[in-house]
């Protein structure tokens, strides 16, 4: 019953200037995908692409197996909704509910009864014969969304549709997407530059950057197993901490790594005088040796209490900044030294060029 | 000196010369005042004093050469009573107004939403249509308008062409005052800019989501143009309106004056002015420039009234 979306070599020009370059990507049935990366990485322009609001200028798009380049917005069986909401201003709630059937020619019965059902699924009966400007952000919101819903649309399309709303709203809408998802079961496509939505909300995440895709995958695949050094910065939260270190020896038990003023054995094979990066979460870093094999000694430069974890700011002995994230509420006393744990299973390490070793 | 100090000679300083507000005021802020007395001469010299003499000379009969006569009401109830020329020039203006408004307002916002598709050129174009706005009301172009459209004029020649013999428009008083619509709707370059910067402020998204809900261009214009364009029609509403009753130097220039042929273009300004510097009735003349403000502040009032059905305001 739901839709596919693939897409093959995708590439978009503005002129001269080429902002996504050749993107494949295959969206299953009523999958919950997001594309999360940096500011200007070109979310919204593949987001549009697909929507039918930028021309595609090389490649193909094909929604159920049916190439769509050229298919109008409209004929898409899509329905979007925009970060502004993009609500009429000079229309009831649901007259700007009601516009998209109206255009369609449905019946008027139908119409009251598609619109009864989107407003109680999204709980704004109260609302609907109020302008947008009496509502607030998060009924605004709703609406926005609910003029997707009624009608009943293949895919929907999100473009960071709760980056106008506080921080406890934000996470309140997060949830009732996320169930609204598990409701209607539509393939729906959802652009965010906020980790943290992507990793709560999606099936399948894929992270861009520069009009390239980095990484495709399911949340966890993304945080366990980065392929780049990109993925694993941009992925989780607080960021990795990466070591800049320099491969001592290696044998056959794996390379020896100068890293933080301190030497450590990691099971790689990379020649001997190699640069790489030693990358580690900083929820994945212990103060106790039980936790696996010694990372470094660090100076303690700043501690944040947050109640269930501990965030400690240390700087190696070669003057690298380190972040720890100790469970529980831990005593650390500012300028002392502590030395830190690793899991061998837990850390990754990245070649000069980036890339996952 | 301290803060004490300065505020105490201050007061002594402000009781010494009088302790009324106006003479306080005076003492703190004299150079502001003489800076503003270029524009208090203007205003109430050249502004207030004349339209309060006005208001008294309306209540008289005054000849320029002798001391006006209090006439009561006399002016107002002949005008409303037995006055043909003040009827036939309030028919001629209201005529005027309700067809040469309109007219330019569809056609300033019809060019407006073609330079609004963004072609190039575009600032050429927008200064080429203003341009007309710029010399419109001027004599040169009143002048310009009675060659084209005289008996042998421009238009005619055009004709010719075709073997139609057409007629001369201004002094024929079938078409003389259709001539000043025309010339008024040429004039639609300040509507227009005015149209222009009201459809740029449109967010874009809001015609992205129609567009994805499939709405023509017809039902886009009806439905979201227009409405989210109505603050800006309102206000070129008002604007124009006043000025079509104010209408003045067009009509002068090309019927010489008179409102010629057979009063078809006297205006009811042509009719005042006449009134005042041909008949040197000024006490008339005044009640009727009271009455032509009285009608345009009416007519204001009842469009903001209605303005709360059908003027959008967003936020
Ligand atoms: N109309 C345009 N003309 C030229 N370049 C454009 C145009 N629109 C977008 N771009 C460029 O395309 C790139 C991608 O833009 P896009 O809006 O898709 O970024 P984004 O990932 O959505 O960023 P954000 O998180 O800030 O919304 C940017 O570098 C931007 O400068
Ligand atoms: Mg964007």
């Amino acid at each position: 019953m739901s839709t596919s979306v693939v897409l093959n070599q995708a590439v978009k020009r503005y002129g001269e200037v080429e902002v996504i370059h050749g993107i494949d990507l295959n969206i299953d049935p009523g999958e919950f995908t997001v594309f999360v990366g940096p500011s200007g990485c070109g979310k919204s322009t593949l987001l549009r692409m697909i929507a039918g609001l930028e021309p595609i200028s090389g490649g193909d798009l094909l929604i159920d197996g049916a190439r769509m380049n050229e298919v109008p917005a409209a004929k898409r069986g899509i329905a979007m909704v925009f970060q502004s909401y993009a609500l009429y201003p000079h229309m009831s709630v649901y007259q700007n509910l009601a516009f998209g059937l109206e255009t369609a020619k449905v019946p008027k019965a139908e119409i009251q009864q598609r619109v009864a059902q989107a407003a109680e699924i999204l709980r704004i009966e109260p609302l609907l014969k109020r302008k947008p400007k009496q509502l607030s952000g998060g009924q605004r919101q709703r609406v926005a969304i609910g003029r997707a819903i009624v009608r009943e649309p293949k895919i929907f399309l999100f473009d960071e549709p709760l980056s106008n709303l506080d921080a406890e709203l934000r996470v309140q809408m997060r949830v009732e997407i996320a169930k609204l998802h598990k409701d209607l079961g539509n393939t729906m496509i959802y652009v965010t530059h906020d980790q943290v939505e992507a990793m709560t909300m999606a099936d399948k995440i894929v992270v861009l950057q520069a009009g390239i895709i980095e990484q495709v995958g399911a949340p966890l695949d993304l945080y366990n197993n980065p392929k780049n050094r990109f993925v694993a910065g941009f992925i989780g939260s607080p960021k990795m901490n990466f070591l800049d270190a320099t491969v001592q020896g290696s044998d056959a038990a794996g390379a020896k790594l100068r890293a933080g003023g301190s030497d450590i054995v990691v099971q790689r094979k990379i020649a001997t005088g190699d640069k790489v990066t030693f990358g580690v979460r900083p929820e994945h870093i212990a103060l106790s040796e039980a936790a696996g094999v010694k990372l470094a000694e660090v100076k303690v430069d700043l501690v944040e209490q947050l109640g269930g974890q501990t965030m400690v700011y240390a700087t190696t002995d070669d003057s690298q900044p380190l972040i720890i994230a100790v469970d529980g509420q831990r005593q650390v006393d500012l300028g002392s030294r502590l030395t830190t744990y690793v899991d061998p299973a837990r850390y990754h390490v990245f070649g000069a060029d980036g890339r996952a070793i | 000196m301290t803060a004490q100090s300065i505020s105490a000679s201050a007061r002594i300083k402000g009781g010494a010369v009088g302790s009324s507000i106006w003479s306080r005021a005076w003492e703190n802020h004299a150079p502001g005042y003489l800076f503003l007395l270029p524009w208090f001469i203007g205003f109430f010299g050249l502004t207030i004093g004349p339209i309060i003499t006005s208001l008294y000379l309306s209540f008289t009969h005054f000849d320029l050469l002798t001391a006006p006569r209090w006439a009561g009401l006399d002016n107002y109830i002949r005008m409303f009573t037995n006055d043909r020329n003040f009827v036939a020039s309030m028919r001629v203006t209201m005529f005027f107004v309700i067809f040469s408004v309109p007219l330019k307002l569809a056609f300033a916002l019809g060019v407006a939403l073609l330079l609004n598709r963004g072609m190039r050129g575009l600032p050429l174009y927008r200064a080429l249509f203003y341009l007309p706005s710029l010399l419109g009301a001027s004599v040169a172009i009143a002048i310009l308008w009675r060659q084209i459209f005289a008996g042998d004029g421009l238009v005619n020649q055009f004709l010719a062409l075709f073997g139609i013999v057409g007629p001369s428009w201004i002094s024929n008083p079938n078409y003389s005052l259709w001539t000043l619509i025309v010339l008024s709707i040429w004039q639609f370059g300040s509507p227009m800019i005015i149209f222009l910067a009201g459809l740029r402020s449109i967010p874009q998204d809001m015609y992205e989501a129609a567009s994805l809900e499939g709405a023509s261009k017809w039902r886009v214009f009806w439905k979201i143009t227009l409405p989210m364009l109505t603050p800006v029609v309102f206000f070129n509403a008002i604007i124009q309106t006043i000025e079509g009753f104010k209408s003045f130097t067009p009509a002068f220039i090309i019927s010489g004056g008179t409102g010629s042929p057979i009063n078809s273009t006297l205006f009811y300004t042509l009719y005042l002015y006449n009134e005042a510097f041909s008949f040197f009735r000024m006490g008339y003349a005044s009640a009727l420039a009271w009455v032509l403000l009285a009608i345009v502040a009416v007519f204001t009032a009842f469009s903001f009234f209605t303005s709360k059905f059908w003027v959008h305001y967003d936020d």
